[in-house]
């Protein structure tokens, strides 16, 4: 129909236990930088994933993307993976990375960034709970 | 009679495991909920209270104090804790949103002013399911 960008987007959802915690630090520290969310046993959320992918509609399907498609692949990238997991524990996305929101956008995006064809752009938000979250690319 | 509601909100771990079963049975009855290294919620806590607006204030109850009572003897023991680990009121027990509910409910009832009473304990799990508990009576 016409030539103009279109962003299209996909919310998913997952819940995970996680903490914050840097393995260089000792426990004093993680417990002053990270508070509460430094507790030893864990806590968690019911995360939010929201993937916005922008782009030309393409003429034939009039798709930026195909959103039931794009839904089948945050699930098998992302949800399937990460629902009712320890992400600090689990997965092995995070080994040596701490599970701040700003960290898992920029895991999950890596995740997604091959799935999604090079000429559309990529962007992913992750709201860890109503009120936090996080952006990337910024 | 008016009913009087505020809503808080915790981060919480948990898992569902039922301890005297095998591991087997806890994945087949509890799924993915089951999975040993926990996993957690952002927990939606709504607290009903009944009462007969007072003449002078026009409260039920000041909603202010309500908010006081329920942050010192529930989110300070649940708020970015593990249910199944550091809640002392949930020991022993599974920790459903039913059976958090209830425990809710029981540390909150006693502790309330006398001019008003606990009418419903509401705790969503996730925005998509939620539990409601109205007490034994």
């Amino acid at each position: 129909m016409t030539s103009h960008k279109v962003s299209v987007f996909r919310r998913e959802h997952f819940c995970a236990a996680h903490r914050l915690h840097n393995d260089m630090w000792d426990e004093e520290t993680n417990s002053r930088i990270f508070g509460k969310c430094n507790n030893p046993n864990y806590h968690g959320h019911n995360y939010e994933l929201e993937v916005k992918v922008t782009g030309i509609p393409d003429p034939q399907t009039g798709f930026v993307a195909d959103l039931k498609n794009l839904s089948e692949i945050i699930r098998q990238k992302v949800t399937k993976r990460y629902d009712h997991k320890n992400l600090n524990l689990d997965i092995e996305d995070f080994k040596g990375i701490n599970t701040t929101v700003e960290n898992i956008a920029i895991v999950i995006y890596n995740l997604l960034r091959p799935e999604i064809k090079p000429e559309y752009e990529l962007k992913v938000r992750i709201h860890e709970t109503n009120k936090n979250s996080a952006e990337y690319p910024a | 009679m008016v009913y009087l509601t505020r809503v808080e909100h915790f981060n919480a771990a948990h898992k569902l495991y039922n301890s005297s079963w095998p591991k087997e049975k806890n994945e087949e009855v509890f799924g993915g909920c089951a999975n040993e290294n926990w996993h957690g919620h952002n927990y939606e806590l709504w607290v009903t209270i009944k009462g007969v607006p007072n003449p002078d204030t026009g409260f039920s109850m000041d909603a202010k104090v309500l908010s006081r009572i329920i942050k010192q003897l529930i989110l300070e023991k649940v708020d970015h804790k593990n249910l199944n680990i550091d809640v002392d009121f949930m020991r022993g027990k599974m920790t459903t949103a039913e059976n958090l509910a209830i425990g809710i409910w029981n540390e909150l009832e006693p502790n309330l002013p006398g001019e008003v009473s606990l009418h419903c304990v509401k705790i969503f799990e996730t925005p998509r399911i939620f539990v409601e508990y109205f007490g034994d009576k």
